[in-house]
């Protein structure tokens, strides 16, 4: 699997070339202008073109979540989004949710309560989660496993990301606040 | 997976984009939320010349009511469907649509006219929206067409649109005081097609027959499809268990499901049985709220 992408990679026509649009991204708070071709992928933007690799490939079907990053704040897939359709808006990937280096209490929320274990899921399923803390600070158990239902991780059975993730709700408002 | 290569603009304005399809000659296709489409062209079962997008034209994305009823935005997110005040509470039969499909990341993406544009049997949209009187709004080169929805599916992925044409508009008519609807989806997970999906809209008359009634299911055929043995079997009727289970088993009778790897014909019609009969029963539950 990993050679087959990198040999479609490798296929990848240079940005700019024919068909090429410069398109202006905010990504974690900095605006990058670059030459897109039309049919790349937003993740492959980020993690071909700015080298942002914390934003896995997973399924590249729109499954299975793990590209997920915040889209003008909501989670969007980014398997399933054309780099030029954010063109104008603002990404945050798992590399820009840490703050003065200090991490987000969902980041921290994971790390206290083993919300991981092989770790290849979590990027998609912390800012899945993120995007419900911005909406609901006090959501049950159910709006928590309805808001990660579109990310898989195949190690936990889930149990420990949903605690991580009640756990962070209530630290969430404090760090936005501060 | 990678799209084969294609050339991509972003009108500003309705008008601009018609010029453009206009132009197009049958090889643009139209970019909305993305999430049907994108897979589309990531599998290369279409490889259209020029890309559409239409994410940015201002004006449409919106929920209003109005007398008549409630008009739709072509552009307006399955999520804002899902969290409208107004449409669970006056059309809940929406909100069980919207909070079906997909999971929260393609709902903060996909559109309720591009679901309906892209027009796959299983399109939830479909099942629900011919639940009503439906009508949808095209603009195109010659001005506006109204195109009732029970002529708009013509066949899997294909509708009455004209290549040249933009959906803008759902409108869906006014609901009558005593009358509620629900869409009951049967999926394998998250994420999934409708293995099948049974929309019902009733109204009832003071003495608790169903005075009007339709019936939309997904995944049973080459589009979406009204399931009209099954109304006739209720119309009239008071609402109540006998008469449910008679035009739930008509609805399996009508389907025309073919098996595959969500399940054999026989366990989806099987299915719509069971789920119209409760969908029949929760509609008539919001009916009598």
């Amino acid at each position: 699997m990993a050679t087959k992408r990198r040999a479609s990679r490798a296929k990848r026509p240079p940005p700019g070339g024919n068909g090429g649009h410069v398109i202006s991204i905010n990504v974690n708070g900095t605006k990058y202008t670059r030459p897109v071709e039309p049919r790349v992928l937003l993740v492959d933007f980020l993690r071909d073109d700015l080298r942002l690799t914390g934003t896995h490939v997973g399924c590249d079907t729109s499954h299975c979540g793990a590209c997920t990053v915040l889209l003008d704040g909501e989670a969007v897939k980014s398997c399933t989004m054309l780099a030029v359709q954010a063109d104008g808006r603002s990404v945050t990937t798992i590399e820009g949710l840490a703050q003065r280096g200090r991490l987000h209490p969902v980041q921290e929320a994971f790390k206290a309560h083993h919300g991981l274990q092989c770790g290849f899921c979590t990027p998609g399923v912390v800012l899945a989660a993120v995007d419900l803390l911005q909406r609901n600070t006090e959501p049950s158990e159910d709006e928590i496993r309805v808001a990660i239902s579109g990310n898989l991780c195949r190690c936990t059975g889930y149990v420990n990301i949903v605690r991580s993730i009640e756990a962070a709700a209530a630290e969430v408002g404090r760090f936005e606040g501060g | 997976m990678q799209a084969r290569s294609f050339d991509y603009v972003r009108p500003a304005t309705i008008a601009q984009a018609l010029k453009v399809l206009g132009e197009g000659g049958g090889r643009a296709k139209v970019l909305a939320g993305g999430q049907s489409l994108i897979p589309v062209l990531k599998l290369r079962l279409a490889e259209p010349r020029l890309l559409v997008d239409i994410g940015r034209i201002p004006g449409l994305a919106f929920i209003q009511e109005r007398k008549d009823g409630l008009r739709i935005g072509a552009m307006t997110r399955h999520r804002d469907l899902e969290q409208s005040k107004l449409i669970r509470e006056r059309y809940p039969i929406l909100a069980d649509t919207a909070s079906s499909l997909g999971d929260p990341q393609v709902r903060n993406l996909g559109t309720i006219g591009g679901s309906l544009a892209h027009a796959d049997p299983a399109s939830d949209w479909g099942a629900a929206l011919l639940a009503f009187e439906t009508e949808l709004v095209a603009r195109g080169p010659n001005g506006t067409r109204v195109i009732p929805i029970d002529r708009f599916f013509r066949d899997t992925f294909k509708t009455a649109l004209r290549a040249k044409e933009l959906l803008t508009e759902i409108r869906v008519p006014k609901s009558a005081k005593r009358d509620g609807g629900a869409y009951l989806k049967l999926k394998r997970k998250t994420g999934d097609f409708a293995t099948i999906g049974v929309a019902a809209q009733l109204g009832l008359n003071e003495k608790g027959s169903v005075a009007v009634v339709r019936i939309g299911l997904a995944s049973v055929g080459p589009t979406p499809i009204r399931a009209k043995r099954a109304e006739e079997a209720l119309l009239g009727r008071k609402a109540g268990p006998t008469a449910f289970a008679e035009s739930a088993k008509a609805a399996a009778l009508e389907a025309r499901p073919t098996s595959d790897l969500r399940g054999s014909e026989e366990y989806k019609r099987a299915m719509v049985e069971v789920y119209a009969r409760r969908a029949l029963e929760l509609a008539t539950h919001r009916a009598g709220r």
